[in-house]
């Protein structure tokens, strides 16, 4: 779309790995909500992984879109893990009133990749991988 | 400094809104929390302007009290429906849209001083300070 933000998804292994790290518009948010549904249908990843650690605000409108991904990817059979949510926005997510019902938060993308292993079971060399394997990330959003 | 007004026409204009009360709040010398705090509120609130009203104005007031306190107020007007019930609009949880109802409430916990007027048919206007 005209204008629109790209936001790269990134697939490593079995796990859909979304750097977010610009304000982005609701448009984008939206659409970056849908092409994250699409690229779990399309490849069979298991796991997706939100790095939010350069996003500077998370509003009611981006917080509920963050627990909508999760709850339709948990539907889809995949796990949802935000990670490197600044101190900051936490603060005021939570004066806000804000839950993100549904959505796993952990501190780094380590942490990240770490639960959706051995917690959710989702192996990265798993079948479904690609002919890389787990060792490079292959980006899945060209237009 | 002077007051800066910020049209709200559509959806980008929100993140606009947000950008630049954190840039003005920045420069005032808030401190980052209460730049992210100040910058959710315009956010909720212009998103508000923009979804019930189609267009309104956001006006950013830098502010100087008597003894040197420096302080950011924000104005988000519209000539939209108004609100017909403000108490049930300030009430977690309560939205005619399909929000989270987090809005008004949310923002309001996010600041020191929080006004809100509104008639049916007129329109709305919303006043929030944040002091240093």
């Amino acid at each position: 779309m005209d204008g629109q933000q790209r936001i790269p998804i990134l697939k490593v292994g079995r796990v859909l790995i979304v750097p977010i790290q610009v304000d982005m518009d609701d448009q984008t948010v939206i659409h970056l909500q849908e092409r994250i549904l699409t690229e779990l249908e399309r490849t069979g990843a298991r796991g997706v992984l939100i790095d939010i650690s350069l996003l500077e605000m998370v509003d009611s409108f981006i917080g509920r879109v963050l627990s909508d991904v999760a709850a339709m990817a948990r539907i889809m059979d995949a796990r949802t893990v935000v990670v490197g949510m600044q101190p900051a926005v936490a603060i005021t997510l939570v004066e806000l009133g804000l839950e993100l019902r549904g959505v796993d938060t952990v501190l780094n993308v380590d942490e990240g990749i770490r639960l959706l292993r051995s917690e959710f079971g989702i192996d990265e060399d798993e079948e479904g991988a690609g002919p890389h394997g787990g060792a490079f990330a292959e980006q899945v959003n060209r237009p | 400094m002077q007051s800066r007004s910020i049209a709200l026409e559509g959806e980008h204009d929100i993140a606009v809104a947000r950008g630049e009360v954190r840039a003005v709040a920045a420069s005032l010398g808030f401190r980052l929390i209460d730049q992210t705090r100040l910058a959710t509120v315009a956010s909720e609130l212009a998103r508000n302007v923009v979804k019930y009203a189609s267009r309104g104005r956001m006006i950013a007031q830098p502010l100087a009290a008597a003894g040197g306190r420096a302080g950011l107020r924000l104005i988000f007007e519209d000539s939209g429906p108004g609100i017909p019930d403000i108490a049930a609009a300030m009430r977690d949880g309560f939205s005619t849209g399909r929000g989270l109802g987090k809005g008004l409430p949310g923002s309001k916990r996010l600041v020191d001083e929080f006004e809100i007027e509104s008639e049916v048919g007129r329109g709305t206007r919303v006043t929030v300070v944040r002091w240093l």
